[in-house]
C-alpha cells in the first residue's frame, strides 16, 4: 500500500482557468492573491472549500478560485451560504461580498446571519461605492460624496459597517487596508481558525469611481500614524515611533503620547479582543482617529450548527422512530377491511 | 328548554354534512376535527373544511369573527366536504346568521340558547330573536341551554375559573352530535388525557362536559338516535385521518429516506403554507434540517445552498412569498439544481384572502420569473394525495435536475382526509445525478441524454471544483459564457429538459366517460368538487359526460390534444379568472375552451356546477 502523503497546496492550487475581469491596479486582486495564499496555511482540503457570492465587482471573486463555489444573486449570498454549511458543517464556508451587496440590497440577510453565529466568514470588500453599475454612491458613502447619483453631493449618512456589525451581535469583526496582503492573509486564516461567523471589512480602493478614499489612511507613508494596528493582549500603541496610545478617559477613547504628561506604556490600553461584552469594541470600531484595523473582536461563542448538532442528537436518543414508516404507521390507524 | 318544531323521520343516510360554528375563541375548530376524526376511525369515508377568519380573535360575537368547521361523513366515497348542511350547530346568533343560509330545508340546527342574548343578536344585526320570531319555522332547531347545562356539569370541579367553564360548552355540543350519529365517545376523552397530561383538572371537567352532552341528549329521548350512518367501502389496507399540509410535509419525509439524501426545508412562516413548517421540525429524529429563515429570500436562499451541497432541498410558502422568492428561482433554474418549491395557494393579489382558498398563481408559478425560465409545475389534488405529489415533486426534481413548483392550496392544505398510508416499500425509487467520484474530463454541465439533466457535483467531492451562478453559462463547463449562439443554446436546453419530462409522467385520465358531449377539465384542489359533480350529473341520466384532472401542469401530460378532441365541448373549470383555460388555449389549437370560474375565496358548491354543466348538454 501507498503511504498517504498529506499534500501541500501552493497558491497555484487555489487560481482557477478563468482570466481575472477586474480593473487593473484594484485592490481586489489584492485580496484574491492573499486569499489564495492564505488558503495553503488554514490546512483544509480544496475539495472543503465553497466561496459564494452575490452581484458586484466583488462578487467576481468565486470564478476565479479553483474550488467549489456560487456566484449568486444580489445581496442574497449570507442565505445560500447558511444552507451550504448547515447542509454540510464540514465545508470551509466564504461570503464574499461588497458594501452594496452587504448593506444595502443584502442588508436583512447581513444582520441576520450574524446573529445567527453560524461558522461562515464573509469578507466585505468595502469601496464605499458602487462600482459595477458605474459609480452611484452606496450605503458607506460619506455625506457630500459626489458620484453619478449624487452630483451635488450624497446627503444619505452612511454605516459604519463594524459598528452595524456589532449591533448585530457580530462574534468576530476585523478590519484591514486592501493594500496589505500579508496582513490580510494573516487576518484571513484566523477567520477561518475562528469558529462562528467572522466579517472582514477590507478598505479597499476602487481606483475608477472613488480613487484615493482610503488614501489618507492606508498609503504606506501615513498608515502608521492613521491607523492603530490592534491584536488581542497587546496594548494600543500606534505611530512610526510606536509612541502613540490609547486611554479610557470618562466614557470616550483619548489619543495620549507616551512619555509627555506623565503617560506610560503602562498606563495604555490592552487589547481584549475576546471580551464578551462589546463597548470597548464598539468604541474603537467607531474611531475616526486612528483607523483601528486588526482582529478587534474575536469573542467564541456558540455556533448554531453546534446547537442544532445537540438538539438532533437529543430528539434521536429520545424518539421511538427511525424510519419514515413507523412514523407513517403510529398514533391512530386503523384497519379497512 | 327543547322544543321541536318539525317531526324528524327516522332515517338512514348515507352521507351526512355537519356544521359546527361559534365565534373564533369558541374551539369550533378542535369540535370539528374532533367529530371527523372519530369518523375515520368508525370507518367513515370524510373531508373537511375549516373556513376561520383571519383575525386570530376577532370581537366577540361579531358576524366577521364567526370560525367554523365542517365535515362531510359517509358510508360511500366523499370527496368534498359537502355543500349543504344536515346540521348546524351554532353556538352564537352571529353563527347561525352567517351559516344558514347553508342549510337545507327541514333540517336540523342546534343553538346555545343561553348565547341568544340582546348583546349578541345586536352584534349579529338581529332585530329580533330568530329563536321567537319564526324565522326558523321551516328548520327543526334544537333549543340547549347548553351554557348553563355546562356550568351545572361543572359546579363540583375544582380550579377552574369562569372562562374555563364556559370556554368547555363546545364540548358539550360535541357530546350530544356523538350520540345522535352513534358515535364512541372514548377517542376524544384519549385525546384529553394526551393533551391536558399535566393539568387533570382540564380532563376531568372536558370529560364531563363531553358525557353531559353524549347524555343529555340520549336521556332526554328528544332526539332520537335516527341517523345511522354504515362504514364506507374503501380500499382494504391500513388508514390514518390527514390533513393536507402534513401529507406535504410527509411525502417529502419519504422522499429523502427514498433517495438517501438529508432533507433541507428552508422557510418562513405565512398563511396557509406554516404548518408544513410545523410539521418538518418536529422530525430532527430523521435527520431533517428544518431552517426558519429571516424572510421569504432568505429561505429559498438556504434551500438553494442547501441543494449546492447535495441535500433534498424545499422552501414552502404561499403567493405572496413566491412573488419573493421568484428572482432566486431564477437562479435555482439557470444554475439547474433540484429544488421543490411549494406554494400553498391563497386568494390573492397582494395579501388577498390569507386564510381562503384559490388558484390564481398558476401564472405565476408558470411565469413569475424575468427572462426564459422555465421549471416543472404540478399540482396536488386532494388532501392525502399531497403526500404523492410532495413525494412526486422531489423525484421530478431529482432525476431531472430542476426546480419544481408544488402548488397546493388552503382548501386541500387545510383539509383532512382518510389516507390508506404508504409504506416506503410501495414508493418509487428514487434516482440522482450526483457524480460520487470525479473522472477525467468531468463537467458539471454534461448531461443525461435521456433527461437532458446536469451532473450534480458535490462540495467535498475532490476533483469536482467548479463555479456555477446566474450569468449565463457554457454549455458544457458551467463557466461563464454570454455569447449569442451559447445563450440560444442554453435556453433552448432548459426548455426541452422540461418538456422532456412528459415522457415520464402518466397519460391523463378521463373518469365517467371516455368521449362524448361535455369533458369538465379541472386541475389541483379542486377535484373533489368537481368529481362529485360528474358523478351526480351522470347518475342523474346525462350521459357522456368525461372529467379530466390534471396534476401536471408544465409540462402537460403528452396525450392532452388527442382527449380533447374526442369531446365536443370542453368546460375548464377553476377558482380564479380564468388562468389554466388559458395555458391551453395556448398549447392547443382549433379547440372551443369554454370556462367557469369562482373568485370568492371559496370552493366550488355542487348546485352551481350541476347548473352550469346541464345547460351545456341540454
Amino acid at each position: 500500500m501507498e503511504a498517504i502523503v498529506e499534500k501541500k497546496y501552493t497558491y497555484k492550487d487555489f487560481e482557477s482557468d478563468q482570466e481575472v475581469r477586474w480593473c487593473p491596479g484594484c485592490d481586489d486582486y489584492v485580496i484574491l492573491r492573499s486569499m489564495q495564499k492564505a488558503l495553503p496555511e488554514m490546512g483544509v482540503k480544496k475539495e472543503e472549500v465553497v466561496f459564494v457570492s452575490g452581484i458586484g465587482c466583488s462578487s467576481r471573486f468565486p470564478y476565479y478560485m479553483n474550488t467549489y463555489g456560487m456566484h449568486s444573486i444580489h445581496g442574497r449570498a449570507p442565505g445560500i451560504a447558511s444552507g451550504i454549511k448547515l447542509a454540510n458543517p464540514k465545508l470551509s464556508v466564504w461570503v464574499m461580498t461588497g458594501d452594496g451587496d452587504a448593506m444595502a440590497i443584502g442588508g436583512n440577510h447581513f444582520i441576520h446571519v450574524l446573529r445567527r453565529n453560524i461558522d461562515l466568514n464573509i469578507v466585505l470588500f468595502n469601496n464605499e461605492i458602487y462600482g459595477l453599475t458605474k459609480g452611484q454612491f452606496s450605503p458607506t458613502s460619506v455625506v457630500g460624496q459626489k458620484t453619478k447619483s449624487s452630483p451635488y453631493g450624497n446627503t444619505q449618512p452612511p454605516f459604519n459597517p463594524g459598528e452595524l456589525a456589532l449591533g448585530a451581535n457580530a462574534r468576530f469583526f476585523a478590519r484591514i487596508g486592501g493594500n496589505v496582503p500579508k496582513d490580510i492573509s494573516q487576518i484571513l486564516v484566523e477567520a477561518h481558525k475562528f469558529k462562528g461567523t467572522s466579517l472582514i471589512e477590507v478598505l479597499q480602493n476602487c481606483v475608477i469611481f472613488n480613487d484615493g478614499c482610503y488614501n489618507n489612511i492606508t498609503n504606506k507613508d501615513v498608515k502608521e500614524d492613521k491607523q492603530i494596528y490592534l491584536e488581542h493582549g497587546k496594548p494600543m500603541i500606534f505611530g512610526k515611533n510606536r509612541d502613540k496610545g490609547l486611554i479610557l478617559n470618562k466614557l470616550k477613547l483619548e489619543v495620549v503620547t507616551i512619555g509627555e504628561n506623565g503617560i506610560t506604556e503602562a498606563d495604555i490600553l490592552v487589547h481584549n479582543a475576546k471580551e464578551k461584552d462589546p463597548t470597548m469594541h464598539q468604541m474603537l470600531v467607531r474611531l475616526e482617529y486612528p483607523v483601528a484595523t486588526g482582529i478587534i473582536r474575536s469573542f467564541d461563542d456558540v455556533t448554531l450548527e453546534e446547537r442544532e448538532d445537540a438538539l438532533t442528537k437529543q430528539v434521536k436518543a429520545n424518539s421511538k422512530f427511525t424510519k419514515t414508516n413507523d412514523l407513517f404507521f403510529s398514533g391512530e390507524i386503523y384497519m379497512v377491511n | 328548554m327543547i322544543t321541536e318544531k318539525l317531526k324528524l323521520q327516522p332515517e338512514v343516510l348515507e352521507a351526512v354534512v355537519i356544521r359546527f360554528v361559534g365565534d373564533s375563541g369558541d374551539g369550533m375548530q378542535l369540535t370539528g376535527t374532533q367529530f371527523s376524526d372519530t369518523s375515520a376511525m368508525f370507518g367513515n369515508d370524510i373531508a373537511t373544511f375549516p373556513n376561520y377568519p383571519s383575525e386570530i380573535r376577532a370581537p366577540q360575537g361579531s358576524l366577521y369573527g364567526v370560525s367554523g368547521f365542517q365535515v362531510h361523513i359517509g358510508s360511500v366515497e366523499v370527496s368534498t366536504p359537502g355543500d349543504n348542511l344536515d346540521l348546524l350547530v351554532a353556538m352564537n346568533p352571529a353563527g347561525l346568521k352567517t351559516n344558514l343560509y347553508a342549510l337545507k330545508p327541514g333540517h336540523t340546527i342546534i343553538v346555545d340558547t343561553d348565547a341568544f342574548n340582546k348583546k349578541n343578536l345586536e352584534k349579529a344585526q338581529y332585530d329580533t330573536n330568530p329563536l321567537e320570531d319564526h324565522s326558523l319555522d321551516n328548520y327543526r332547531v334544537i333549543q340547549v341551554d347548553m351554557t348553563s347545562l355546562t356550568k351545572e356539569a361543572l359546579k363540583n370541579v375544582e380550579g377552574l375559573d369562569n372562562k374555563a367553564i364556559t370556554r368547555s360548552k363546545n364540548m358539550f355540543a360535541l357530546g350530544m352530535v356523538y350520540w345522535m350519529y352513534g358515535r364512541a365517545k372514548e377517542h376524544t376523552i384519549d385525546f384529553f388525557n394526551k393533551k391536558f397530561k399535566t393539568k387533570p383538572h382540564l380532563i376531568e371537567s372536558n370529560t364531563k362536559v363531553l358525557n353531559a352532552g353524549y347524555y343529555f341528549a340520549e336521556t332526554l329521548e328528544l332526539i332520537p338516535n335516527a341517523y345511522t350512518i354504515s362504514p364506507a367501502k374503501m380500499p382494504s389496507g391500513t388508514y390514518r385521518v390527514i390533513m393536507g399540509n402534513t401529507a406535504t410535509a410527509w411525502g417529502f419525509l419519504a422522499a429523502a429516506e427514498k433517495s438517501g439524501l438529508e432533507l433541507f426545508l428552508g422557510s418562513y412562516p405565512i398563511t396557509p403554507a406554516t404548518d408544513i413548517l410545523h410539521e418538518m421540525v418536529k422530525h430532527k429524529h430523521f435527520g431533517v434540517k428544518a431552517f426558519q429563515a429571516e424572510d421569504e429570500i432568505a429561505g429559498i436562499a438556504s434551500a438553494i445552498g442547501a441543494a449546492f451541497a447535495g441535500d433534498l432541498a424545499i422552501t414552502t410558502t404561499s403567493g405572496p412569498g413566491l412573488a419573493l422568492k421568484g428572482e432566486a428561482l431564477g437562479l435555482a433554474m439557470i444554475m439547474e439544481l433540484p429544488l421543490v418549491v411549494v406554494n400553498v395557494q391563497r386568494g390573492g393579489p397582494s395579501t388577498g384572502l390569507p386564510t381562503k382558498t384559490e388558484q390564481s398563481d398558476l401564472m405565476q408559478a408558470m411565469y413569475g420569473r424575468n427572462g426564459e425560465s422555465p421549471v416543472i409545475v404540478i399540482a396536488a389534488s386532494t388532501p392525502a394525495n399531497c403526500f404523492n405529489f410532495a413525494f412526486q415533486a422531489a423525484k421530478l426534481a431529482l432525476e431531472h435536475m430542476t426546480p419544481v413548483i408544488l402548488l397546493t392550496d388552503g382548501y386541500i392544505a387545510n383539509g383532512s382526509a382518510p389516507w390508506k398510508i404508504q409504506s416506503m416499500e410501495e414508493l418509487p425509487e428514487i434516482k440522482n445525478n450526483i457524480t460520487k467520484t470525479a473522472y477525467e474530463n468531468w463537467q458539471p454541465y454534461t448531461r443525461n441524454e435521456d433527461t437532458l439533466a446536469r451532473n450534480w457535483g458535490i462540495p467535498g467531492t475532490p476533483g469536482l471544483e467548479h463555479r456555477i451562478g446566474g450569468l449565463e453559462k457554457d454549455s458544457v463547463t458551467g463557466n461563464v459564457n454570454q455569447a449569442p449562439e451559447n445563450h440560444e443554446k442554453m435556453t433552448k436546453i432548459r426548455a426541452e429538459k422540461v418538456k422532456r419530462v412528459q415522457n415520464y409522467i402518466p397519460e391523463i385520465k378521463t373518469e365517467f366517460a371516455d368521449s362524448g358531449d361535455l369533458l369538465v377539465v379541472g386541475w389541483g384542489g379542486t377535484y373533489g368538487s368537481l368529481h362529485s359533480a360528474v358523478k351526480q350529473v351522470n347518475l342523474e341520466g346525462y350521459k357522456n359526460i368525461g372529467f379530466a384532472h390534471f396534476n401536471y401542469i408544465n409540462p402537460l401530460p403528452k396525450n392532452t390534444e388527442a382527449l380533447f378532441k374526442r369531446f365536443k365541448k370542453i368546460l375548464v373549470c377553476e377558482l380564479n379568472n380564468g388562468q389554466f383555460v388559458n395555458i391551453l388555449r395556448m398549447n392547443f389549437n382549433g379547440f372551443e375552451f369554454l370556462q367557469f370560474n369562482k373568485i370568492q375565496g371559496l370552493p366550488f358548491g355542487n348546485n352551481e356546477l350541476l347548473d352550469e354543466f346541464k345547460k351545456l348538454v341540454k
